[in-house]
């Protein structure tokens, strides 16, 4: 990979509201690693990461609200998937 | 109780849900809209384009005035792989006729654009708020719960989206599953019109549909595109989510490698990309479709699973415009009859069966599976790509043509190109 993606920059460019008093979305603990690599490869969020040392993190806040994690894990390794309380989460402004 | 109770509740200010609403409060019901969103299209996002036809039945002329980007007059269907790019490439005169034509939209305006027209024409809007359930009483939909009010009404419509959890509560919808849908990815790059007009060899208002198969979703089923906006354009990838693992990379990765093909590149050169965005894609076509109608409920739009991906166009907006039609047409004589038994509302079952709506999906029924094939995205590309690249090179002396094209067929298989040709036209 020539050119690895850098998504954090792209979502910097999005408008947010973040919940900070509530998560949309919750992970298990200790998920599968199978599965979670699904969702390592399928956010375009690029939301859940494994670090070099395998510590796998996850963080709502540039969540765009697609559902994929949902379709994917929802019955495995998700235990909520929400939408977020209204007026929160992500504002389009070209959509 | 009575007087607080609406005659229609819409969830949802999407394109269906604000056709819905517009429609039934032009018929002098009184309706209310609820949308999470900050505003109509804060949470929406579209690959890039719309079909004209289903809108222009209920706004005739809209794009004299709604927020559209660019008139679709280029054609541009690409097969890829990693160092080539072989395009089929069609353009002609914008059609004479409004119904025919079709535009580049960014929803977050389309839809506030919309909703504007619903609240004119008298509708409620609430945004801002979430729907969190629906009131059921003796199996018949009575109205919703949002932020812990409960709303009643005499028929709630369901607009809300893809993702329908409102729909899947009440276990109308059942919950989408990897082999029904795909992701979509895409940034916003801003370009100046000028730049947008060289670039794709268009005029002010016209612009280009660009779909590619192949390396852009890393060979398996899915695709990636270019809509070209006033002053930026629309640069995506679908990927379909049953393989996501068999995938190589990650679906940002895939989008990323797309705009640096060499193809894509120039194209973009010196764009400052203005937003990065996703929604899933219900492809599942007629094999998706859930229990539509209920005493009290109706479903819509893509919460309804309306989309068609018919390989060379991908479309789910007309739909959705026109399931609101359907919905809006049987909510009125519900309205008039005062039943909202799922008896009668399934009039918009009956008006969806007339309208294109149900006639392409079941024309197309088989192309899901038929796309769903791993040589459409790998074999194919490489194909033409190799019989280009042989036939536009030249050191020593030339072989004949059919001697050319003969080894990059056998790679792919004789029977698999008869097969899936043979398919391929059963399938359209």
């Amino acid at each position: 990979m020539k050119n690895l993606v850098n998504v954090d920059v792209k979502l910097g460019v999005n408008k947010f509201f973040v919940d900070e008093g509530e998560a949309h979305i919750e992970l298990i603990d200790n998920p599968d690693e199978k599965e979670f690599k699904k969702l390592e490869l399928a956010c375009p969020a690029g939301l859940y990461k494994k670090d070099e040392s395998g510590n796998i993190h996850f963080d709502y806040a540039g969540c765009l609200e697609c559902g994929t994690c949902r379709i994917l894990c929802k019955d495995t390794i998700l235990k909520k998937w929400e939408y977020p309380n209204g007026t929160f989460g992500v504002e389009y402004r070209l959509g | 109780m009575s007087e607080d109770k609406f005659d229609a509740i819409i969830v949802g200010g999407g394109l269906a849900g604000c056709i819905t609403a517009y429609m039934l409060a032009n018929a002098g019901l009184e309706t209310l809209l609820i949308e999470k969103g900050n505003f109509s299209g804060s949470k929406n996002m579209t690959g890039g384009r719309l079909y004209a036809h289903s809108i222009e039945k209920i706004f005739p002329d809209f794009a004299n005035e709604a927020p559209i980007e660019r008139s679709i007059v280029h054609e541009k269907i690409s097969f890829m792989n990693d160092d080539s790019c072989v395009t089929m490439d069609y353009s002609t005169k914008e059609a004479s006729n409004n119904e025919d034509k079709s535009y580049t939209v960014l929803r977050a305006k389309f839809d506030e654009w919309l909703a504007q027209k619903a609240e004119e024409a008298g509708v409620g809007i609430i945004p801002g708020i979430r729907v969190d359930d629906l009131i059921v009483r003796d199996n018949k939909v009575c109205g919703v719960i949002a932020g812990g009010e409960e709303m009643e009404a005499d028929v709630v419509i369901l607009a809300d989206g893809v993702n329908s959890i409102l729909g899947e509560k009440i276990g109308m919808v059942s919950k989408v599953t990897p082999h029904h849908c795909a992701v979509g990815a895409k940034e916003v790059i801003k370009l100046s019109k000028q730049q947008i007009n060289d670039r794709f060899a268009c005029t002010d208002k016209e612009g280009t549909a660009w779909l590619f198969a192949g390396m852009p979703s890393d060979g398996y089923m899915g695709g990636g595109f270019i809509y070209t906006n006033e002053e930026s354009i629309s640069l995506g990838v679908v990927f379909g989510l049953h393989n996501i693992e068999k995938a190589s990379k990650s679906i940002p990765q895939m989008l990323e490698d797309f705009k640096n093909h060499p193809t894509i590149k120039p194209l973009v050169e010196g764009g400052e990309i203005l937003e990065y965005s996703a929604h899933v894609v219900p492809e599942g076509g007629l094999h998706m479709l859930p229990e539509m109608v209920r005493d009290g409920v109706v479903i819509v739009g893509d919460a309804a699973g309306l989309c068609l991906n018919v390989g060379y166009t991908v479309r789910g907006m007309d739909l959705a415009i026109a399931s609101g039609e359907a919905a809006a047409n049987a909510i009125i004589e519900a309205n008039k009859k005062s039943d909202f038994s799922k008896n009668t509302l399934n009039k918009y079952v009956q008006n969806l069966e007339d309208s294109f709506v149900m006639k392409d999906l079941k024309l197309y029924k088989e192309l899901p599976q038929f796309l769903d094939n791993e040589r459409m995205f790998n074999d194919y590309p490489d194909m033409v790509s190799g019989i280009m690249k042989d036939m536009f090179t030249i050191n020593g002396p030339s072989i004949p043509m059919r001697k050319m094209i003969m080894p990059h067929l056998k790679k792919v298989g004789f029977m698999n190109l008869l097969k899936d040709g043979f398919k391929g036209v059963k399938s359209i």
